[in-house]
């Protein structure tokens, strides 16, 4: 297990330094001048080259690469261009959003799918197998950001149960925040619930016809007992892989639904950086990413080995 | 008896509160949550281009030694009057007395003489130093007096002094400006959510009237969709630019907001590259002018809202000359236009487009009308920082569509190297004579003849001007209508129940 462990920290550090370059390299051809996108038209030649003075971009790519890079290693994340506040500090407000939202969101996903998987596998065929699975085609069909517009519709508009979008701050306390974050969650678990719903019931339906169930069934255990004891753990390979790849994608790609409520989370912050040619902020909310979808992948490895003894050897 | 008196006492505390109640319930509003689409990337005017960081700070939170008013008019601001010398080489600015910054400090002539010697200086990252291009001196004469020498006279210089870019900072706070700004507006910085909201407060020992305001919120929302719930939902009261316009109808008709439409001083002109063939001759340019039919663009692009103009210049401004007729929409001249030029059978060129929807929009029509006398273009889209490098500085472009929202920008037209790189030496002098010219009759006859010429050149193809279309709860009263600068300045705005 700890060979199998370091092996799996090895190349995650490897893919960490592979995506650095590529994300700073990347960056460095996108056109567009950051000192120039903040002087605007009426700038000077002297006021631009001041300003990229004072920004540091007067030094050749490879000496930028090196001082990003070597900080990131130290924890620093640089100083935003526009803002002119650190970007660690940036990235933090942010996480303190878009952490909580992933969260929650996959908490919901985990709540809708774990039932509604065990059902629609226990009543395979049956009617509420077949309603399971027509709404979950729907869930997935559905754009989430559509989605979110109806949610805001319903229930910000008509019903003024909720504001349309914006987050409060949790100093404003952890019941204001969370409902803010309650459509926002909710636009982003549905698709993900349909999708983890449909895995489910399929991993269980494939174990339920393995031979070690009906010799499990042989020995007495009533279907009940075989699907929690023996199908559910043997499913939830497929699974794991799928919550992994699931909560990567909410903490990433939530980009939409934050503009959608206006959300002041990493998302966003991306968005307008890139608009704004706050190339720096860009870079290190990237690897950041780059790290959380490592790191939840090296994670979700370990818990198969876990789950899995035969995973343990390395391969 | 002591029972009968509980009772009354308690009567009347019930009543009392009740009164209290209902009074709470009509008491006016005092606060304000303000939509806006872009988020400042700081809140320091003096370095930075970005309109945002104007429509959070001007005149709510800095202000400068003169200001725009509503109507686009010079009113004082932090100077209480000036004089200017006969040869209208030297302002000399009185200060008003007992000025204050938000931090208590007292403003005096010394903080004057540093904002403007910082914004002129070599290292400043000022966006608009050319503003400040034709200031020789600044000297304090007492504190709150203080002289500045021009090298030469300049009409203008008030208007300059006006700029959100030429606010008046102190030395102590102005690096911290970005993020702490401290100025001398009625309303003082208190938050910044990051991605969420500005948050100003009232700043109860501002020198000029107070203002009805306790607090006003920006919150920023660029999504149009989301603006839309937003204002639907109650949760921001204005949006004074509504990033659709094709939503505004909606509001119209709904009782509970009003729609406010105003002029801006952004002339939105088909961007033409005077220095690449075939627009060097003088003749293609006029065809691309004829072939242009502005109202179509209005209608399709903005929905209507936009006034057409026929030259570089706002049409609310008392100086415009109308001057559509000169390129009135004529595909058959324009056609026969191209054929004297020898292009009878069209040619091909890029057509550059930056984000706003004006751009666009009006993009995919423009190509349409030019199409029909033969011109094709080859559309691109690009974001505002590759606009910036490849059309603004390296002047690789045929054609772009763009708002120059600068107010009184037809001194552009008199720089050889502005990138559609106009060079008229009989523009360029007359720009000379205006500078030098401070009588309003004369200055306005110059500025007459200054459209004239451009609009005779078919320099660029003028669109319209772009419009101010925003939203406001029906009971918000205050705002400005137009935007003379780009500003929300929120001094004059209160809930009228």
């Amino acid at each position: 297990m700890l060979r199998f462990a370091l092996f799996r920290a090895l190349s995650l550090g490897l893919s960490l330094v592979a995506a650095s370059l590529v994300v700073f390299f990347a960056l460095e051809i996108v056109p567009g001048d950051p000192a120039a996108a903040m002087l605007g038209v009426n700038a000077q030649e002297d006021t631009l080259a001041a300003l990229r003075a004072e920004l540091g971009l007067d030094r050749g790519p490879v000496a930028r690469y090196f001082d990003w890079a070597g900080g990131l290693l130290r924890g620093d994340f640089g100083i935003s261009y526009t803002y002119r506040t650190p970007v660690a500090q940036m990235i933090a407000d942010r996480l303190w959003v878009s952490l909580p939202l992933a969260l929650y969101a996959l908490a919901l996903t985990l709540l809708i799918a774990f039932p509604a998987g065990l059902a629609a596998a226990a009543r395979r065929g049956k009617g509420t197998d077949l309603t399971i699975m027509g709404v979950t085609q729907l869930g997935i069909a559905v754009p989430n950001f559509w989605f979110a517009m109806l949610l805001v519709l319903a229930f910000s508009i008509t019903l003024r149960w909720f504001s349309a979008g914006g987050f409060p701050g949790w100093e404003a306390g952890v019941g204001p925040a969370m409902k803010a974050l309650t459509l926002p969650a909710i636009a982003l678990a549905l698709p993900q619930a349909s999708i983890l719903t449909r895995v489910l019931r399929s991993a269980l339906i494939e174990t339920l016809g393995q031979d070690y169930i009906r010799t499990a069934r042989a020995r007495g255990l009533t279907r009940r007992q075989v699907l929690w004891r023996h199908a559910l753990r043997n499913a939830l390979i497929p699974v794991l892989t799928i919550i992994g790849l699931q909560f990567s994608f909410l903490l990433a790609g939530a980009i939409i639904i934050e503009n959608v409520f206006y959300l002041p989370g990493l998302g966003r912050l991306i968005f307008q950086s890139i608009g704004q040619r706050d190339i720096i902020v860009v870079e290190s909310v990237v690897m950041l990413l780059v790290f959380a979808v490592i790191l939840v992948t090296f994670l979700v490895d370990l818990a198969y080995a876990a789950v899995d003894p035969r995973l343990r050897r390395p391969r | 008896m002591s029972s009968d008196r509980t009772r009354l006492a308690g009567g009347t505390a019930l009543l009392v509160a009740g009164l209290a109640l209902a009074q709470a319930a009509f008491a006016q509003r005092t606060d304000i949550v303000v939509g806006m689409g872009l988020e400042p990337p700081h809140l320091d005017p003096t370095t930075a281009a970005a309109a945002a960081i104007d429509e959070v700070v001007y005149a709510n939170l800095f202000e400068g030694l003169t200001r725009f008013a509503p109507d686009g008019s010079i009113q004082p601001a932090l100077a209480e009057s000036w004089d200017i010398s006969e040869d209208g080489t030297v302002y000399t600015f009185r200060l008003h007395e007992g000025v204050t910054f938000h931090d208590g400090s007292t403003l005096d002539a010394q903080d004057v003489k540093f904002s403007l010697d910082r914004a002129r200086s070599e290292d400043s990252t000022n966006a608009q130093k050319g503003l400040f291009a034709g200031i020789e001196d600044v000297t304090v004469v007492d504190p709150l007096t203080v002289q500045i020498t021009l090298d030469q006279p300049d009409g203008g210089f008030l208007f300059s002094m006006a700029w959100g870019d030429a606010v008046i900072v102190a030395e102590e706070t102005a690096d911290a400006a970005k993020t702490a700004p401290v100025g001398t507006g009625p309303f003082r910085f208190e938050n910044w959510v990051q991605g969420d909201r500005i948050e100003l407060v009232k700043y109860p020992d501002y020198w000029g009237d107070p203002v009805a305001l306790d607090r006003a919120v920006f919150k920023f929302i660029s999504d149009s969709t989301a603006a839309f719930a937003a204002m639907m939902a109650g949760d921001v009261d204005t949006f004074p630019i509504f990033p659709a316009p094709e939503n505004l109808a909606q509001f119209e008709a709904d009782p509970r907001f009003r729609v406010i439409v105003g002029s801006t001083e952004g002339e939105t002109i088909l961007s033409t590259n005077n220095k690449q063939p075939p627009f060097d001759d003088p003749k293609v340019r006029q065809a691309l002018a004829h072939a242009i039919d502005r109202q179509a663009v209005i209608d399709g692009a903005m929905f209507g809202y936009g006034t057409p103009i026929g030259t570089h210049f706002a049409p609310h401004h008392p100086a415009y000359l109308d001057l559509k007729a000169t390129s009135a929409h004529d595909p058959d001249k324009a056609r026969a236009l191209l054929a004297e030029a020898g292009y009878a059978d069209g040619f091909t060129t890029t057509l550059k487009l930056p984000p706003p929807s004006y751009a666009r929009r009006g993009g995919e029509i423009i190509a349409a009308q030019l199409r029909e006398v033969g011109i094709e273009t080859e559309i691109t889209n690009v974001e505002w920082a590759q606009w910036l490098e490849q059309v603004f500085r390296g002047k690789d472009f045929g054609l772009t569509i763009v708002s120059h929202t600068e107010p009184m920008d037809i001194g552009i037209y008199a720089n050889p190297d502005y990138y559609f790189q106009y060079d008229n030496p009989d523009f360029q002098s007359l720009m000379d004579a205006l500078r030098a010219e401070a009588d309003p009759e004369a200055r306005t006859a110059l500025l007459q003849q200054a459209q004239t010429i451009i609009a005779e050149d078919f320099v660029n193809g003028y669109l319209f001007q772009l419009a101010k279309s925003g939203v406001a709860d029906a009971r918000i009263e205050g705002l400005w209508e137009n935007a003379p600068t780009q500003a929300n300045d929120l001094t004059g705005v209160r809930w009228t129940e």
